[in-house]
């Protein structure tokens, strides 16, 4: 059996008085997409921020495409990449410039080219010349996973993918990151509040509430363990402390 | 997979902030006139001011540059100091410090980059002012010869130390440090003695004004433009000065950038 791309162990987060993620273990495989699910204060960001080393756990292991994260994040972090909807671009900058000061960053070959076949793949060629203050949310937020893709990541974090956008290009998204997990065998872990996303892309998911994961499955698992027609309501559930004997 | 991604050194990853702010200047022409803009006004002040003392003050008679020379040198240490930390503000600002830390780029990188940028805004800031001066007050700062060269070096680095413990401040802190960036080298000035002789500051001040490199570089200016001398003896220690100042600086921005991944705050700055 392969080793996961992202193996995390006993991970702990204590931000002073405040336990944000607490004895967190889950490891997620070669080619599969994992969502991260919870409430607002659940611990997703924090388990993010710490999985792309802008936190540093109080206790734990994060081991990623087999580097320890903690002693060696410099060597996974050109095969991996993020995008946050929480995270902006010099607005004053173009796009196109935005994108080649990060795919200099990543030492994308032929950076030209790259961002040229991003900017089709992800419809952005008309906005490509437009500063990226001016941008929709929308549309920042397809830039935002133009520059996650950059660098072709074997692993990619995706903070709500889909927030901001229309039902269209939401789904369009959707089916562009299963083309782009096909082709490439990367392995995705995302953290969304959407539901039918979740159900559609992920293949494992994980539910964090109060800072420990407090169930995990596959979709179909968690619909047949709380005895549920859809996420969302399994989801409402653990958010509200229902166990699945009690939904039964 | 891996195929489109080369092994990037630190040139490339530092080039890579440098294009960022180069695209900055480029689609902002205020931000241009900005740099100039004080410098420029600073000048022109300390010009008439030299105009009209040259007719009162015999000691300004043996060097009638000597006031503009000096606040030509004194915004070089500031637009150096500016030059770093507000590199680093503007990524702050755009909210943008989380995508440059998840990409292969290093802290030390991300400081040399600063320091470059540093030397260009102090470039860009200083030389039109000192141009100007030329036909608007006959007062050429390159006169000076190759001691200017050592002045500006000392003060770039100077500045660069100073640039070093606000961004660690900034890191640290956020953005409520950001007054401080923009307050905190004006200290230095009445304790450098940019505009007369440290000798007129009373003696425990004397003490604390040796400890900065710019005392040695204005009072090194007056040796040449009064004396016709240039005291080498001072640019040794304000050189060594300026490497403990850079050191400190290095060392304190890391240490801020450790505990701003230990507070999580990279993920929130600007916020």
């Amino acid at each position: 059996m392969l080793d996961p791309v992202i193996k995390v162990e006993n991970l702990t987060k204590r931000f002073k008085d405040v336990d944000a993620v607490r004895d967190v273990s889950f490891s997620v495989n070669q080619g599969v997409t994992t969502a991260l699910l919870g409430g607002n204060g659940a611990g997703k960001t924090t388990t993010i921020g710490m999985l792309l080393g802008l936190i540093i756990p109080t206790s734990g292991t994060i081991t990623i495409l087999g580097e320890d994260m903690l002693r060696h994040r410099h060597r996974v972090l050109p095969r991996l990449n993020f995008s946050s909807p929480y995270v902006d671009f010099p607005s004053r900058l173009k796009v196109r410039e935005n994108l080649m000061v990060f795919a200099q960053l990543y030492g994308v070959r032929d950076a030209g080219s790259r961002i040229r076949e991003l900017a089709a793949d992800l419809d952005l060629g008309d906005l490509l010349d437009k500063k990226t203050g001016s941008l929709s949310s929308g549309q920042k937020t397809r830039v935002s996973l133009a520059k996650a893709l950059l660098n072709q990541p074997e692993v990619l974090l995706l903070d709500e993918p889909t927030a901001s956008l229309d039902p269209d290009t939401a789904d369009w998204i959707r089916t562009y990151l299963e083309r782009y997990q096909r082709a490439t065998g990367a392995s995705i872990l995302l953290a969304s509040h959407n539901m039918a996303e979740v159900e559609r892309l992920c293949r494992d998911v994980l539910m964090m509430k109060d800072g420990r994961i407090v169930d995990r499955g596959t979709p179909a698992e968690l619909l047949s363990r709380y005895g549920r027609a859809n996420l969302e309501d399994v989801f409402l559930d653990i958010a509200r402390s229902r166990r699945a004997e009690a939904a039964q | 997979m891996m195929d489109i991604v080369q092994n990037t050194g630190s040139l490339r990853r530092i080039g890579a902030i440098l294009l960022r702010h180069y695209y900055l200047m480029r689609g902002s022409p205020t931000r241009i006139f900005d740099l100039m803009y004080w410098p420029l006004l600073q000048m022109i002040v300390w010009g008439f001011i030299t105009v009209f003392f040259v007719r009162h003050s015999s000691w300004l008679v043996q060097a009638s540059g000597v006031l503009i020379g000096a606040v030509l040198l004194w915004d070089v240490l500031v637009r150096s100091q500016f030059g770093m930390t507000l590199s680093l503000l503007e990524e702050m600002w755009s909210r943008n410090l989380a995508n440059l830390f998840v990409s292969p780029l290093r802290p030390v990188e991300f400081a040399m980059a600063l320091m470059v940028l540093a030397m260009l805004r102090s470039l860009l800031g200083v030389v039109p002012a000192a141009l100007l001066a030329i036909p608007l007050f006959a007062y050429s700062i390159f006169d000076l010869g190759l001691p200017l060269v050592a002045f500006w070096a000392v003060l770039l680095m100077f500045g660069w130390g100073v640039g070093l413990v606000i961004a660690a401040a900034l890191t640290r802190f956020g953005l409520a440090a950001e007054s401080y960036a923009w307050a905190s080298i004006f200290i230095l000035a009445p304790i450098s003695g940019v505009y007369y002789p440290v000798d007129v500051l009373p003696g425990w001040l004397r003490v604390i004004a040796w400890a900065m490199p710019s005392t040695y570089v204005f009072e090194g200016m007056r040796a040449v433009m009064i004396d016709h001398v240039f005291r080498w003896n001072l640019i040794g220690p304000a050189l060594v000065l300026n490497a403990v100042y850079i050191a400190l600086g290095i060392v304190l921005f890391l240490a801020a950038f450790r505990s701003a991944l230990e507070r999580g705050q990279l993920l929130h700055a600007g916020e």
